[in-house]
């Protein structure tokens, strides 16, 4: 009994409250990267494993720059290419050799953790100082990274929010939703997957960019299980969205409930954290809201049209003969 | 218009499931022309549309449209000169985008896709008068999914995806043969409406052999990858159902198999 009131007065709300501005910041940042994600699963429809190393290569090739002296700024666009690159590489693998998009993703993803840690001269990890370099963004000043992070997803979102609406924007939706009727009304469907893939790694380079100056290092693990965190904004982010807005819902406020999605998965971050939890279980905790969340709408089809029910109702009709 | 010359597939090559599926075809289509496709099941009729659209390589043989060599190029590209309209209404349109964001991605059919923005308020008025001509309501839901529309809707909209931009030939794979029969007769007339408007080049793919006698101007048959009999002009306007069926086990020694062709 006393461990339990010890451990409840040791919780300071005023400590929860410090902390959340903190997890507002980082889930604008890992908003990006879910932005990537959602334009891999949800519009490609394509589950795209290689942002778990593109996100580190994001951080590596950033922090590597700044500390050579090339400005923060063009830092960060540097790792955008970078993402491009790799993602342009997933979407070679899968086009032009007829690899599965998911296993492209994976071998992607496997060699780019050698690249990494060759970016960072074989160490692990870098670090940036937020004293010595004008970083974009920095942890130390919290509200200035929310108001950093919140013009970056603004951004990003207007730039994808117009690309999609373009011509070949438009034709890569229909690529991802229905490839057949693409090929028809002479779509390249190889070259638009190949594009989609790059802009998403693109963006997950990016949000890593963003990430490592935010803490103030690069780490080759950093983007471990990020293909599941993005999944997570993306899931918790429409479920929410669709909540609120029902039918009005459209692809400019999805985005945004992508990036809110985000910013919740890291405020429960920062409360299971506050509640001292092993955020090493964080892990198994996140990959069991994504099941759940992916597994809701299949339940309540299957529950909607299920031989159990036909079962039930049948032994009804008997029973009122 | 349309030349296939000497053309010949084979599927699964060397295997126990080997399929002579077209062998050493030959058909010479007039522009203009509204050709009706009929034959039993396994006899080439999808394989030759196939053919044609560029779905996969031929083995031997030519593929002319209007004067092009397309032998050696892939679908996507030869969409340039080709609509399609499916068998299944699943198919011809993307059900997650809207009535006239898929009849913008066909408006550009053949062209480059450009950054430029998808839809113009011009392009919207003119798929909202096209829309009209096909009395379906669907001009004032321009916006709304596709994926809500019935099957027969959604082919009505293919149909007038693939005749958006005219193209040098128009193919139809039994494309209202998974419609209920009111419906099906309601997207042969409009069929029938659009291709006699535009004078489209025409190969539609047909189980019912009285469709097959009603529509269209000239009229084939095939058997075994084959094309075995071929009637046109005013040999076809008399044609009868009985007739067909006679002209079948004469030309291919065998009594017509599939019921399905008979009673449609």
């Amino acid at each position: 009994m006393d461990t339990v009131i010890g451990y409840f007065s040791s919780l300071s709300l005023v400590g929860l409250l410090n902390r959340l501005p903190a997890g507002v910041s980082q889930g604008l940042i890992w908003g990006i990267m879910a932005l990537g994600v959602y334009i891999t699963f949800r519009i490609l429809d394509v589950a795209d494993l290689s942002v778990d190393g593109t996100f580190s290569t994001g951080g590596a090739v950033t922090v590597i720059l700044i500390i050579g002296g090339t400005p923060p700024a063009i830092a960060v666009v540097a790792a955008f290419l970078c993402g491009l690159i790799a993602g342009t590489v997933t979407g070679l693998l899968h086009t032009r050799l007829g690899i599965p998009a998911i296993l492209a993703g994976i071998l992607t993803q496997y060699g780019l953790y050698s690249i990494n840690l060759a970016i960072m001269g074989f160490k692990a990890n870098t670090a940036v100082n937020a004293d010595k370099y004008s970083l974009v963004v920095s942890g130390r000043n919290v509200t200035l990274a929310i108001i950093t992070g919140f013009i970056f997803c603004t951004f990003v979102i207007s730039i994808l929010y117009w690309f999609f609406g373009t011509e070949r924007g438009m034709s890569i939706r229909s690529t991802g939703c229905n490839p057949s009727m693409s090929k028809a009304q002479g779509i390249n469907i190889n070259l638009n997957k190949v594009i989609g893939l790059a802009l998403s790694n693109g963006l997950v380079a990016l949000s890593g960019s963003l990430f490592a100056q935010y803490s103030g290092f690069a780490d080759v693990n950093s983007g471990r299980g990020a293909i599941v965190i993005g999944l997570a904004a993306v899931i918790i982010g429409e479920v929410i969205g669709d909540a609120i807005l029902g039918k009005r819902m459209n692809f400019a406020l999805r985005m945004v409930f992508i990036v809110i999605g985000a910013i919740i998965y890291y405020m429960v971050y920062t409360l299971v954290l506050w509640l001292k939890m092993d955020s090493n279980m964080m892990k198994l905790f996140t990959a069991i809201i994504v099941a759940v969340s992916l597994a809701v709408p299949y339940l309540k089809e299957t529950r909607k049209n299920s031989f159990h029910k036909a079962g039930k109702q049948s032994e009804g009709g008997n029973n009122d003969a | 218009m349309l030349d296939l010359i000497n053309v010949s597939k084979t599927f699964n090559e060397g295997t126990i499931n080997e399929k002579k599926a077209l062998t050493g075809l030959n058909l010479h289509i007039e522009e203009g022309e509204f050709v009706t496709v009929i034959g039993g099941n396994g006899a080439g009729k999808s394989t030759m549309l196939n053919a044609i659209a560029g779905v996969w390589p031929v083995d031997t043989g030519t593929i002319t449209i209007d004067g092009t060599d397309v032998t050696g190029i892939p679908d996507y590209k030869r969409a340039a000169l080709i609509g399609r309209v499916f068998q299944d209404p699943m198919t011809g349109t993307a059900s997650a985008l809207g009535i006239d964001e898929n009849l913008a991605l066909a408006g550009r059919r053949g062209k480059s896709r450009r950054l430029k923005w998808g839809i113009s308020s011009k392009q919207r008025e003119e798929y909202r008068n096209r829309l009209a001509e096909l009395n379906l309501g669907l001009e004032d839901r321009l916006t709304a999914k596709v994926g809500i529309l019935s099957g027969g809707q959604r082919q009505a909209l293919t149909l007038l995806m693939a005749t958006l931009q005219k193209p040098k030939l128009l193919l139809l794979d039994e494309h209202t043969a998974a419609l209920d029969p009111k419906t099906a007769a309601t997207v042969l007339d409009t069929t029938e409406k659009i291709v006699n408007k535009d004078h489209l080049t025409t190969l539609m793919i047909t189980h019912n052999m009285h469709d097959a006698i009603v529509h269209g101007n000239r009229l084939i048959m095939m058997n075994n990858g084959k094309i075995i009999l071929d009637i046109k002009g005013e040999a076809k306007k008399k044609l009868t159902v009985k007739d067909l069926l006679g002209e079948f086990e004469k030309a291919s020694g065998e009594e017509f198999t599939s019921d399905k062709a008979i009673l449609g």
